[in-house]
């Protein structure tokens, strides 16, 4: 996946190398900005089986910061957060690789360097007894939620 | 045989007699005998359904994804335009100025409608809101939601937008809606069952082009409806598939 650009990221921010589960790298810049969930509305996406994006609705675009152009096409870990750790989405592709739904916290990194906190549930998509996808429904996490998730993904990294 | 169609509780009781003629509409054009069972809640409907005594039915979208995953029904038409969506008020009055102001013990007043009452337990979660930490206090109709408010004998309703929109100005004056759900993808079906699925084509093209006549247009403007839309069979997976991750 292509590296952050720097300049996409505006004022002071961290650089970290973020290695994927498959062994390859991407280089992004954080900064401290949180954009607050739009309250009342669901964030959805959908990945093929490889969790790569093949559809999304407007507050994903939205909260993301990409243009969807950017990110059909594009593996789902394009909003990996350096503060998420990798137990978590290995937890995640277990999961849903076993017919099964996954929730969680996530904090998702925006092309802008901010983030956003979601509760996300993930489900496969089963079609005549097959697993052909899989769909992603965020919705508004409380702040207690999050300040817990954030302690416990700290203790995690 | 007589094929037997029901209606989703979730419309206003002025729309009854309305659909006893759309029943009609569709008998006469299809030549097909055609019985209307209207249920007073959905539990009833749901008891109806499990029994195998609907055929033919517009669901709402929760009631849709039993029907589609469990009982073989097939989608055939929604609605036109705006999807299904809900509000979450208070009295006018209220110190609550946002969700995360509402506290444990909040009282909320709600109909027995599926929908509307997942996506509201989902709006409440911001403040740490569940059904364990809140008092539910049932309703047989969404005026009677909105009253509870009114009276101070509840925190928060749950409200179809729709019912929402039709309060009377002077009720809806002394309420305020802290939120309303943006979902988008939700929205009420027609759904036809395994014993009328030879006729399921003749049934689609019926509905879709009901909005051709006058007589057709009138009927679905009384139900609050402008036509009918094709959907696809995806379509209609990809919303249960949301469903599912909205009643986990
Ligand atoms: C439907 C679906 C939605 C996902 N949504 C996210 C997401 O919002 N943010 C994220 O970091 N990872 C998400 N993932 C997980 C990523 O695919 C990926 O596992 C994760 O970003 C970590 O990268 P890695 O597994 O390549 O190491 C999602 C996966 C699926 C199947």
């Amino acid at each position: 996946m292509k590296d952050m650009d720097r300049a996409q990221v505006p004022g002071e921010a961290v650089e970290h190398t973020l290695t994927f589960a498959d062994g390859t790298c991407r280089r992004v810049f954080v900064t401290s900005v949180e954009t607050p969930y739009p309250h009342g509305k669901l964030i959805v996406s959908r990945t093929d089986t490889s969790g790569v994006i093949t559809q999304c609705n407007k507050s994903f675009v939205d909260m993301s910061g990409y243009t969807e152009a950017e990110l059909i096409g594009q593996p789902h870990c394009i909003l990996r957060h350096p503060d998420m750790p990798a137990a978590a989405f290995a937890d995640l592709w277990k999961t849903v690789q076993a017919g099964r739904q996954w929730h969680g916290y996530v904090k998702n990194l925006r092309k802008d360097g901010g983030h956003y906190w979601v509760y996300a549930t993930v489900v496969p998509n089963v079609r005549n007894g097959e697993i052909v996808g899989f769909t992603s429904v965020r919705r508004e996490a409380s702040q207690e939620k999050i300040l817990a998730a954030e302690a416990q993904y700290r203790s995690m990294n | 045989m007589t094929f037997n169609f029901s209606v989703s509780p979730s419309f206003p009781n002025e729309r009854i007699s309305d659909w006893y003629i759309f029943n009609t509409w569709l008998q006469r054009a299809l030549s097909l005998p055609i019985h209307l069972e209207l249920y007073d809640s959905f539990g009833t409907q749901r008891a109806a359904i499990a029994e195998g005594k609907v055929d033919i039915i517009y669901a709402n979208p929760f009631d849709a994804s039993l029907l589609v995953r469990e009982k073989g029904f097939r989608a055939i038409a929604r609605p036109e335009g705006q999807p299904d969506e809900m509000v979450v008020i208070t009295a006018a009055e209220s110190p609550f100025k946002e969700i995360p102001d509402l506290k444990p013990g909040a009282r909320v007043a709600c109909s027995d409608d599926p929908s509307v009452n997942t996506v509201g337990r989902i709006l409440l979660e911001p403040a740490d809101l569940n059904a364990a930490n809140t008092v539910e206090h049932r309703r047989e109709t969404y005026i009677q939601v909105a009253r509870e408010i009114l009276r101070g004998e509840a925190d928060v309703g749950f409200l179809p937008v729709e019912a929402f929109e039709a309060l009377s100005s002077i009720v809806r004056r002394d309420l305020r809606v802290l939120v309303t759900s943006q979902v988008h993808v939700i929205h009420h079906v027609f759904l036809i069952g395994p014993a009328l699925s030879p006729h399921a084509e003749q049934i689609t093209q019926l509905l879709l082009s009901m909005h051709d006549t006058d007589k057709g247009r009138g009927i679905l403007e009384a139900l609050g409806a402008r036509s009918w839309q094709a959907v696809q069979h995806e379509d209609v997976e990809f919303m249960i598939d949301i469903i599912s991750t909205l009643t986990q």
